[in-house]
């Protein structure tokens, strides 16, 4: 065998994603109830599967246009309007995706030349690091801290700037931690935003899935529309994960550009995902608000499990996770996962999953059904109590 | 605000404590609420959702169409609720179309329904006709899929 590496060193030096190695173990288990996995437990919305059918029985298998369907990116940019409060052109300024990871990773090359810096926050989502490094950037982390709810906030922001930053990336509703930004924060980073004069890339992925307040977006404030890259897609509020289809809605020369990536390395995304998609747009509402009420539900019951077991856990205010700390039980997180795995069969992800900051932390789906939750709850606080008679 | 129903619509046996839980209400609190409901009657019962056609025996559902005669004063309802009280009729409704009744009716064998419809049902004064329908298979009851098993095909943990 030839000792010859055909993997480039840069491709090379990436680390895999933590979750990973967690994933095989899990796997490799029988009857796990799961509180790891970060996609609805919901079936896709009848409606929406059947015009999926639908549309194979008609004989729509073929490339739709590079931007995707006219249908769609239309049904888009009336969803956006009338959800987020902003104006799109559906022909220049709206380009269909596979997924918003497909549109992370061409809006990063887009737009970084090489090294550029650009500020993202952790713990987060775990392909935001690795984009920005393939991209040819510089990743900048800025820390959230459960003190502040995982906000972030313009102070941190600031110290985190340079004369090289180009490009602030977000997730709000935020996965892992499941943290939210107030109108204020919105505000306030808006224009720090327009004070160093950067490009803001939003990924507002969950933007459905909020529980005390409606989601305010980047694009509903003044001025910010022309630098920012909103980034959004089918897969959580939808239950569409499968389906593939995600969206940017950029100013028309960074769409077109983007556009150019997009074309030569996808051509177009799935046909049946964006027959699906344009369907659940038009007539999604209703689901998505019953799987809210739902979800809403399960999570009450979580923060409520973990003040019981004493848990440190702030409030989740969107997206499916609860980010619960033990990180004064005496043990680290990826022990914590191992162990309650290993003796409750009960999966979970360790923190630091998502990012040096999530250490002590662990990340709880409640994307599963309330009788998994009840039980894996119970099974964690008798887990919790073992640790403490450990500890002592 | 009826999430306490919304709940137990889906599961009645959700305990006060869990309500308690999801909706962040203590369970004294939940179980007054659920009182208030049963005694307004707005809760009229619990019950099982069973999978008739899973169980041993060949019990009958059929679902009949009645055409009857509308009262001078009354209209439909004096009629309406001498057949709603036979213990058969086990849901029953007032239709606008061809016909004026919907009843569901069930019985152990067919025989039991056949002699339902024709000896105490069509017998009755004020219905003009009948027309039966026997049920062959349950897909979905009360919201509920009844045809086959839901499997969770999702990765057992992901991004």
């Amino acid at each position: 065998m030839s000792n010859t590496s055909y993997v480039a060193a840069h491709v090379k030096a990436l680390p895999f994603s933590g979750i990973r190695k967690f994933f095989d173990i899990v796997a490799s288990r029988q009857d796990v109830i799961s509180l790891g996995v970060g996609e609805p437990d919901f079936d896709t919305p009848w409606t929406v599967r059947e015009a999926a059918v639908f549309s194979l029985e008609r004989g729509a298998t073929h490339y739709t246009s590079n931007r995707g369907d006219p249908v769609l990116r239309q049904a888009i940019a009336r969803y956006v309007a009338r959800q987020f409060g902003a104006e799109y052109d559906w022909d220049q300024e709206i380009l269909v995706t596979v997924g918003v990871s497909e549109a992370i990773d061409i809006a990063l090359r887009t737009v970084l030349n090489p090294g550029d810096e650009v500020i993202y926050h952790e713990p987060c989502f775990v392909s935001y690091r690795p984009s920005i490094i393939m991209a040819g950037g510089v990743p900048v982390c800025v820390e959230t801290r459960r003190e502040d709810q995982f906000r972030l906030t313009r102070e941190m922001l600031e110290k985190a700037v340079t004369s090289k930053t180009r490009v602030l990336m977000l997730n709000f509703p935020c996965n892992p931690t499941g943290a939210v930004l107030s109108r204020t924060d919105v505000e306030d980073i808006a224009d720090f935003c327009m004070t160093h004069d950067l490009l803001l890339l939003t990924d507002e992925i969950y933007a459905e899935l909020t529980y005390d307040a409606k989601h305010v977006s980047f694009i509903s404030i003044p001025g910010m529309k022309k630098r920012t890259i909103f980034m959004h897609g089918m897969s959580k509020a939808w239950a569409m994960t499968g389906f593939r289809i995600g969206y940017a809605c950029a100013p028309a020369d960074v769409s077109e550009n983007m556009m150019k990536l997009h074309q030569y390395a996808i051509m177009s995304a799935p046909t049946t995902g964006q027959k699906a998609a344009a369907e659940a747009l038009e007539r999604g509402d209703a689901a998505v608000a019953e799987m809210l009420a739902e979800y809403n539900r399960r999570r009450n019951y979580l923060i409520t499990s973990f003040a019981e077991m004493d848990i440190p856990c702030h409030t989740p205010a969107g997206a499916f996770y609860a980010f619960p700390y033990i990180g004064d039980l005496g043990i680290s997180s990826e022990d914590f996962a191992m162990r309650f795995l290993e003796e409750h069969n009960v999966a979970v992800v360790p923190g630091e999953a998502f990012g040096q900051s999530g250490t002590g932390f662990l990340r709880c789906a409640y994307a599963t059904r309330m009788d998994n939750i009840r039980e894996a709850m119970a099974r964690m606080a008798q887990f919790v109590a073992r640790l403490r008679e450990e500890k002592g | 605000m009826h999430e306490i129903l919304d709940i137990l619509k889906k599961n009645a046996r959700t305990s006060v404590e869990d309500i308690g839980k999801m909706l962040r209400l203590s369970p004294e609190d939940v179980a007054t609420q659920i009182e208030t409901y049963e005694q307004s009657g707005t809760i009229r019962g619990y019950r099982a959702l069973v999978n008739e056609d899973d169980l041993p025996g060949d019990r009958v559902t059929s679902v009949i169409e009645v055409k009857v005669q509308p009262e001078r004063e009354g209209g439909f309802d004096r009629i309406a609720r001498r057949i709603s009280g036979f213990p058969e009729v086990k849901n029953m409704y007032l239709m606008s179309g061809k016909y004026d009744l919907l009843l569901f009716v069930e019985g152990d064998t067919l025989r039991e329904v056949a002699t339902f419809v024709s000896e105490r049902l069509s017998t009755l004064d004020g219905v003009l006709s009948t027309g039966t329908h026997f049920m062959l298979k349950t897909y979905k009851q009360d919201g509920v899929l009844m045809d086959g098993e839901k499997v969770d095909e999702r990765l057992p943990v992901s991004p």
